[in-house]
This record gives structure tokens, sequence and C-alpha cells, in this order.
């Protein structure tokens, strides 16, 4: 197999759109553009899909002859690191300006005087490539059409922040066509070329305000992400050293034989992969990131990025079953779901309560491409899967909210059902998908703690039974929000939300719950063969008829609250008023005070900040995870060295 | 056949057994408090006084969600009597319970919030052990499914005292039982005003005492399967062992004053993490 | 016609009095009277009672207060005025504050009289009231077959 043009297609085109949008002034042949090329973009995924199954759905390396290719990368890649010590000198950050020289000097070194294997393939289209090209451009694509609306409101109600929308396009379809890059090269040096992409990409939107914090924020991102692309580098660098080659699948190969030469590269990019996916103790970046305008930060934590270090870890897996990289693994991402999932439960911003789950749900992936074997990957797969959908859902929504509601906070989302009905019925699809029975999430939980329990992995057991009930504390307190009735019927709020947005929402949506019915299906039809090709052999976790059964809940549980509705609708009732000692005043939103004047109710969820709190927590576990990391690093490589 | 037999016997019996237990519960209470204490089919007579009632209600969707709470409620106890997995029952007892704190949380009202904020805390603070247990029972007997567990040759309790405690502990929070009755309290007891049910009157909180008639069967249902199997024997230790439970409960319930949440958070996480956590590396090491 | 008249659920509020009456009403509930024989159970939300027993006096700040409690009772529901001061005032009824009796705002059916009423005269009252109760959910029953009610 020579080519499929659809691949570079997928990957430069997004960059010929960014370029594109960045040179046009007008507003609205950008969004046009920015439409056409989203859809397009969605439509190359589905075509690249079925191109891909009727050649035979089989795994096919494709590409051999890129000298030119390299060439152009190689300079592009000085350029990025030309960029970035220019920003990290114009903002006095000199030190970070060397996690950029190293590792391309690494690089170019690599490039240019190791002896390799010439004529290895660098593309590789699998089950696990196309899934995640999928994700990429079904969820990037419907970010970005969000993002035409979203901008308009956010620039309304965030008059002080400059302009700079053509940027910020640019930017949103970079990190597209980096991610295509990143989840189809077979190349390790185009993979780490893509890697740097990602993260220079992900720098520049989260300093897209250029306020102070939004400078702060980026960079720790940028120093995090840099240091991640450091140990890719060195990982690489290791790799072709011993063996000449620079196939990835070739490093997976060597892992799984359990030869010495693969453990070193493996360790480092599976901590490189630490990196991207937020993990403790590098999970700080993600949460600043927040600063950045809400499309971006869906981005972010849905479909690219942090899904890029879950997908090299996937990808790693094979290779780091039952080895101590692999229990370093797991071990740093159940604790990290167990302690973010917790500090989830103190916080109040909405948008930070998603980027602690995030991490949470980040976790459990992690541990379970950490304990490699075929029913953590199935659990994995699908948790990526649902946490895509759905934690892009519920960004978008939030930010929605937050341009009509001037706020994020949860507490001011008390009786959203009332002021902004669409976007509260969205954002409660999003948060059933993220923890409730039946949903989707659920099962892919249950299949990881089942799988956990089969590897006799106790530790995880215990991290998956107590993290799955604080996860399910902040999530509950937020959907019960959301329901109250309102304090506020006085001040009306106006949805301000764009058609476009609603758009993008409503296929959200449509698409979690399709998935959520169309489990067993999903199961048999993709993530089996998806498997297979990984291990060899597959079937599923939890057997076909659970899975039915399960698809045979979900209409219940969605028909029940269904019929009992119509059920309820013509139950004659008498309105009371609530129960506040007799001192209610006229309609539950005041009472009377010790002085005989009334005054208003207010309502809060728990949160305990000062005993659970990011501040009280964050930094023990960043320690806990540091020394686990550095502890078992230096067990594993003076393993191999000695 | 049997299975639907066995279903359809839970959707009938189950509230008049749950009702009865609440019936003989504060008759026993009232014997150790040296009273006569309310006639055995008291509560049946609440139930049905309230249903007679007007209808009333702060927030007309409390209805349709308690209503949701209930179905869901009686949704897994027939599948755990129908023998499915049991896992799955739990999760979407789990579903149910959410339902319930929607239900008071809806009203917007002072003290059924507070009820349902530490009704989410009990929720958080019981699933583990409750996770645990089922974990316990795929290793004894290498299935999640209620049917083979309880037809199989071993007796559970016998390699699971741990799992036992813990679940026996956890099980004081989900009946709602001094000194864990944080969110809402049973009659004689008084906490938050009503707690979670504070908002509900008349039929509202007919249909919550049902549903709880329902859950309750359904949590002695799990008792049991810890010492139901093969033989037929093993139901009348399992009514025997369901009977001690109870009991056990009723009387930690009229000798302990109350908890804060965080004792009670602590002290249950503890039990289980010791009881649960030293049988389940017990069990791994048998298994492995 | 359902028989109500097992299971009467208390709503007790203690108005201006000096408490002797409250501390009575609670008498009746230990183990000595053991009013659960009869189903009486006290409960604190209106929501969920049949009875309001009302002791102490009614003044300007406690009458809205009650006019609420007993307006949050659903139907039917019986009242009871437990001790003289309920009934009428009793020995604050000239005091510049004191509206009176219960009976100032919310419709009262049984009085017992007493300062402080003894226990036996408490369950006496209540033994009348729940009669009433029950009656009046016959009445209520009728209403709501004929489809006037609800």
């Amino acid at each position: 197999m020579t080519g499929l043009p659809l691949i570079p297609f997928l990957i430069l085109f997004p960059f010929c759109v960014g370029a594109t949008l960045f040179c046009i002034q007008n507003m609205e042949v950008r969004k046009v553009i920015a439409y056409v090329s989203s859809s397009l973009i969605i439509l190359a995924d589905f075509i690249l899909l079925f191109a891909w199954l009727a050649m035979g759905a089989r795994p096919v390396t494709m590409y051999f002859e890129t000298a030119f290719v390299d060439r152009v990368m190689l300079a592009a890649e000085l350029g990025l690191m030309v960029l970035v010590v220019f920003l990290c000198f114009k903002y006095r950050k000199y030190w970070i300006s060397l996690l950029s020289i190293i590792p391309t000097c690494m690089i170019l070194w690599i490039e240019l005087y190791v002896p390799k294997a010439e004529g290895g393939g660098k593309i590789y289209l699998d089950h696990l490539s196309i899934l995640m090209c999928l994700i990429v451009g079904i969820i990037g694509g419907l970010i970005i059409v969000y993002g035409a609306g979203y901008m308009d409101g956010y620039h309304q109600h965030r008059s002080d922040v400059p302009d700079r929308r053509r940027y910020f396009f640019m930017l949103l379809f970079f990190f597209l066509g980096a991610m295509f890059g990143f989840v189809l090269s077979e190349s390790l040096l185009w993979i780490d070329f893509f890697w740097e992409c990602t993260s220079i990409c992900s720098f520049l939107l989260i300093g897209y305000t250029r306020e102070p914090e939004a400078i702060n924020n980026s960079f720790r991102a940028l120093w995090m992400n840099l240091f991640g692309g450091l140990c890719l580098a060195i990982g690489i660098w290791q790799f072709v050293t011993h063996t000449g080659s620079v196939s990835l699948h070739e490093l997976i190969a060597v892992g799984v034989a359990g030869r010495a030469v693969a453990v070193i590269p493996v360790v480092l990019i599976a901590v490189a992969a630490l990196t991207k996916s937020a993990q403790l103790p590098f999970s700080t970046w993600l949460i600043g990131a927040m600063v950045a305008p809400t499309p971006s930060s869906a981005l972010l934590h849905s479909a690219t990025m942090v899904k890029a270090g879950i997908y090299i870890l996937f990808r790693l897996a094979p290779a780091m079953q039952g080895t101590l990289t692999g229990m370093m693994i797991s071990l740093i991402g159940g604790f990290t779901f167990i302690i973010t999932s917790i500090m989830a439960i103190a916080q109040s911003d909405g948008k930070k309560v998603l980027a602690f789950s995030t991490i949470s749900n980040l976790g459990l992936m992690v541990a379970c491409a950490g304990m490699g074997r075929m029913e953590t990957i199935w659990a994995g797969v699908f948790l990526m899967i649902f946490h895509a959908i759905s934690k892009s859902l519920l960004f978008q929504d939030v930010g929605a909210t937050e341009n009509s509601l001037h706020s994020r906070d949860i507490e001011d989302m008390h009786g959203l059902l009332y002021i902004l009905p669409k976007l509260a019925i969205f954002m409660f699809i999003g948060i059933a998908g993220m923890f409730l029975a039946p949903f989707g999430m659920l099962i892919a939980k249950w299949s990881a703690f089942k799988a956990s329990v089969d590897s006799g992995n106790v530790m995880m057991v215990f991290f998956i039974a107590f993290g799955s009930a604080t996860t399910s504390l902040y999530w509950t307190k937020w959907m019960g929000k959301l329901i109250s009735q309102s304090h506020i019927r006085e001040k009306k709020f106006e949805d301000i939300t764009k058609r476009n947005e609603m758009i993008s929402l409503s296929i959200h949506a449509a698409l979690m719950i399709l998935l959520c019915l169309l489990f067993p299906l999903l199961s048999r039809v993709y993530v089996n063969p998806l498997l297979t090709e990984m291990f060899g052999a597959a079937h599923d976790v939890l057997p076909q008829s659970v899975l039915y059964v399960l698809v045979l809940i979900i209409i219940i549980v969605l028909a029940v609250p269904v019929i009992s509705y119509n059920y309820v609708k013509n139950y004659r009732t008498n309105r009371k008023l609530s129960y506040m000692n007799g001192i209610n005043e006229g309609d539950n939103r005041f009472f009377i005070d010790s002085f005989g004047d009334p005054k208003r109710l207010w309502l809060s969820n728990y949160y305990f900040p000062g005993r659970i709190g990011q501040r009280k927590l964050m930094v023990p576990g960043q320690l806990f995870a540091m020394t686990i990391l550095i502890v078992m690093m230096i067990m594993i490589i003076g393993g191999v060295v000695a | 056949m049997n299975m639907m037999m066995r279903v359809a016997a839970y959707i009938v019996l189950a509230p008049i057994v749950g009702g009865l237990l609440q019936g003989i519960d504060r008759k026993i209470s009232a014997r150790m408090q040296r009273r006569v204490g309310p006639p055995l089919l008291q509560p049946f007579y609440d139930v049905i006084k309230l249903l007679k009632k007007q209808a009333i209600t702060v927030s007309t969707s409390q209805t349709f969600f308690l209503l949701t709470y209930l179905i869901m409620m009686v949704l897994t106890g027939a599948m755990f009597y129908g023998g499915t997995d049991i896992l799955m029952c739990f999760f979407v007892m789990s579903t149910a319970a959410t339902f319930l704190y929607f239900a008071s949380v809806v009203t917007s009202s002072p003290y059924a919030t507070i009820g349902s904020n530490r009704e989410l805390i009990q929720m958080m603070t019981y699933e583990p052990a409750v996770l645990l247990a089922c974990v316990g029972f795929y290793l004894v007997e290498g299935t999640f499914n209620v049917e083979e567990i309880a037809i199989s040759d071993k007796l559970d309790l016998a390699l699971m005292p741990g799992f036992f405690i813990a679940f026996v502990f956890i099980l004081t929070i989900k009946m709602r039982k001094s000194p864990f009755d944080l969110s809402t309290s049973h009659h004689m007891h008084q906490e938050i005003v009503k707690g979670i049910t504070t908002e509900m009157g008349a039929q509202n909180l007919a249909l919550f005492q049902i549903s709880e008639w329902y859950e309750n069967v359904f949590l002695m249902g799990v008792v049991g399967l810890y010492v139901v199997n093969s033989s037929p024997l093993s139901v009348i230790a399992a009514l025997i062992l369901i009977a001690a439970v109870y009991f056990l409960e009723i009387l930690i319930d009229n000798t302990s004053a109350r908890m804060k949440w965080e004792s009670m958070l602590k002290i249950t996480w503890i039990v289980t993490l010791l009881s649960a956590g030293v049988n389940l590396l017990a069990l791994m090491l048998i298994h492995i | 016609m359902a028989n109500v008249k097992r299971s009467p659920w208390l709503l007790h509020y203690d108005g201006s009095s000096c408490n002797g009456c409250d501390i009575e009403v609670l008498a009746c509930l230990t183990p000595v009277y053991d009013a659960e024989r009869f189903g009486v159970m006290n409960t604190g939300d209106p929501m969920q009672a049949d009875i309001l027993l009302v002791t102490g006096g009614i003044n300007s700040q406690n009458a809205s207060v009650v006019r609420q409690l007993y307006d949050q009772m659903p139907r039917p529901k019986v009242v009871v005025a437990v001790g003289v001061c309920a009934c009428t005032g009793g020995i604050f009824k000239d005091c510049y504050n004191i509206l009176g009796g219960a009976d100032k705002v919310v419709p009262v059916d049984i009085y017992v009289p007493g300062c402080a009423a003894r226990p036996q005269s408490i369950i006496d009252g209540i033994v009348q009231a729940v009669e009433l109760f029950q009656k009046r959910s016959d009445e209520h029953d009728a209403l709501v077959q004929s489809g006037k009610g609800m």
C-alpha cells in the first residue's frame, strides 16, 4: 500500500484552513469557511473509515518514501523552537526555552546523524487510530462550529479582552491537524513533531486573553508539556541508538517480547503521556487551562490533547502489561482518579469541576492502560469514547450558560431549568452520561472494576470502589442544583445561545444517547476487533447478554420518567408553601427574619473547600505521585542499566 | 418461568413483607423502651391514611420524581430476585437514590435541602462497601449473577465475613437507623424536621414509604444471599440470619445517639477498609 | 371509607405560654402514657400532620405562624387547643401583645382545659379529635368520590 490521499488531506487541510482563516478579515466569510471545513473534516473522517473498511479493515502501514516531508517537518520543528524561545524570552521565562531547545536538538541529531533503518512506513492505520480520528474529527469539528457562535457571545460579555478571533480559529484548526498527524503517525519522529505541535497550540490557546493569569497558566502548561516532550525525545533517542528503528510498532513489538532495550523508551514515553493526560503530579496545567475561552478548553479536555496521552498509552499497553512500568502507570492513574475526584467535590466553579473530573476520568483510563490487559483496554476505550462526548457536551454547555448567565458558578445555576431550560436539559444529559447508571461511563467503569478484580489488582479495586463514590457525589449535587426551584424569579436571563452552538449541543446529546443504546453493537463490531489487533484475541468483558440487559434497562430508565411524567401531568394536587417554621413569606423565596423583615432564602450545596479543597490536597497528592514516579523510575531504569 | 414467578412474588409481596417488618420493628422498639407500642399493622394504617388525604405538594414535579424512585426501586428488587447481575442491581439502586435526592431538592426548601445534602454524603459513604460486597461474591463464586450465587454449593458467609460486617454496617445507613439517620429519621426520632422527606406530605410520603419497604426487602435479600446455597436448609438459615441482622439494627437504633456526618463517613470508611479490605486481600491471595 | 383514625399524626405548636402544657404534651408520648398505642405520632412537619395541637396563647408575632402551619396541613385536619391559654389566652389574656386563644387565627375543634392540662385530659382530647378526624375523612372521601373535592 503506497498511500491514501485522504491522509495527507486530513493532516494538511486543517493547517491550510487555519492559515486561510488567519488571512481573512471578514467575519462572516470566516464563519462560512469554518463551517464548511469542519463539515469537510468530519466527512473526510467517515470516508477514511469506509475506505479503510473497504480495504478489509486490516492494519495498514503506508507512506514509505518521505524524505522531502521529513525535511519540511524538521524545518517546522526548528521554527517551533524559535517561536517558543522567542516567547520565553519575551515573557522572561528563560529556563523554559531549554525544554524546547534540548529535545529539538536531539531530534535534529537523530534525524541527521544517527543511522536508521530506511524505508519504514510513516503512517499506520488500524482500529485505534481510526477511532481516534473519528473522535478528533467529529468532536473537534463540532467544537469549532460551536466556537464560531460562542466567540461572538464571549467578546460581547468580555469586552476587556482584545478580539483576536482570527488567531483563535487558526489555532483550533492547527490543533486538529496536529492531532490527526499524531494519531496516524507510525514514525516516532513524526509523533514527536506532532506532539510538540499540540503542546505549543495548547500553550497559545491558553494564553489567548493575554491577561497575567492566562500568561502564567499558559507557561505552566508549556513547561509541563515540553517536559513531556523532552521525555519523549529521550525515549526516542534511546530506542533509535539501540535498534536503529523509529517505528512505534517496532517498539511495541520489542516491548512485548520483553527485551531490555524497550524498557527505557517505553517508560519515558509513558511518563510523557502522563504529562499530556495531566496526571498527578502534572495536573495543574489542565486546571490552569480554564482561563481560555470555552471552545479551547472543550477541545483540550475532550477530543484532543489529553486524549493524545491516553492514545499513546493504549498503544504501549501490551508492552506495559505486567511490567514495573505498567504498575507505575496504573498506580499513578488510580491515585489520580480518586484524589482528583475528591478535590472536585470542593469546587463550585462549573468549569473547575469539569477540569477535575477530566483529570479523574483520565486517571481511570491511564490506570486501565497501565494494567495493560485486554479487559482493561476494553473498558478504557469505552471510557475514552463516552468521556469525549460527555465532556465536550458539558464544556460547551457550561460555556453557553456562562455567556447567558454571566457566571459559571454551580451555585448560580440554582434553578437553571427554569431560567435557561434548553441548556439545563443538555447539561442534565451530559452529567447523566458521566456517572448515572446505566449510561456509558458507568458501564465502562463497571468493566474496569471487573477487569481489575480479574487481574488481581487490589489497589485498583479500592481506587475504583471509593473513587466512584466520590465521583457520584459531585455530579449528583450539580444535577440537583439545576432542577431546584429558582430563588430568582424577578430577574430575567436571556438565552443568547446561538443557533450553531445549539446544533453542536444537540448533535452531542443525540450522539451520546445513541452510543449508549448501541453499546453492545459498538463493542462487537468495533472495539473487539480493535483489541484483537492489539492482543491477538478479544472477548466482551461484560457478556453480551449483560450488555443487552443493560440496553433494556437504559430504555426503562428513559421510559420510566416519561411514563410517570404523563401520569403525574393530570394529577390534581394542591400547592403548599414549603416548610420554614411557619415564617415563610409568600412564595418560598423569602422568610421573615428576627427583625420582622423579609429575607431572601439562599440555599447552597456542601463543598468543604477547607478540608478537601485543591489547596489542601493538591500539593500532598503531587508529592505522593512524584515520589511514586521517581522511585519507580529509578527502579525501572536502574534495573535495566544494572 | 421460575424467574417470572419470583419477580411477580417480589412485586406483590415485598410491600406486605416490608410493612410487616416495619411493624415488628416498631413493636420491638417500643418493647425495648418498655412501652406497649403500636399494633403490628400500624405501618399499613399509616400508609392507607396518607393515601386517603388531600393531595398536596410543594413542587408538582416532586410526585414525578418519587414515582420514578419507586419504580426504580421495584426494578432493583425485581432484578435481584429475578437473579440477574448483583452489581447491576446496586447500580440501579443508586440511580433510584438519585431520584429520591431530586424529589427532595426540587422543592428548594431549606430543611429538605439539608436533608438531601446529607443523603448524598450517606450515598457516598455506603457505596464502597456495597461495591466491595459485590466483589466479594465475585471472588468467592466467580460470578456476579445472583442466581448462580444462590444455587452454588459454597457457604459465602464463611469465606467473606469481613464483607458481611461492612455490609451490615452500611445497612444501618441504608435503613436510616440511628446513629446514621442523618438525612431523615424514623418516627420516634426527629432530625432537621424530617430531613429529606420534609416537603413530602400525604400521597408523596406514602410513595416514599412504600419504596422504603421495597428497598428493605431487597436489602434483606442481599443479607440472605450470604448464606443461601444449593442446600434447602440454607433458606431457613438465611431467614434466621435476616432476623438476627434486623434485630441487631433495631438494637443499634435504640441504643445509640445520632452522629455527625464526619464521624459517620470516617467510621464507615475505616470499617469498610479494614473488614472488607482485609477480607478482599485474603480472597485475592486464595484466588491467585 | 378507610379507617384513618388508627393513624393520627400530631403537629405540636407552642405559642405564648409558660411551657407547662408543652411539657405535658410530650409527657403523653413517654412510656408511661404511650400514645403510640393508638398510632399517635408526634411529627414536626405540618405536611405530614393530621391534628394540630396548639398550646399557649396567640400573640401578634405568632398569629401568622400558626395560620401558616395550619394552611400547610393537608385536609382533613383537626385543631386541638390544649390548656387554658390556648383556649382563651388564659393568664396572659390581658397582656398588650396577646390576641387571645388559638381560635383567633385557626378554627379550633376541641378545647382541652387545664393549667397545665393533664396528660390524661390531653389524651382524651386527642381521642375526641381522632373521632372527628375520622368523620372529616369520611366526608372528604365522599367529596372526592363525587368528584367535587380533592
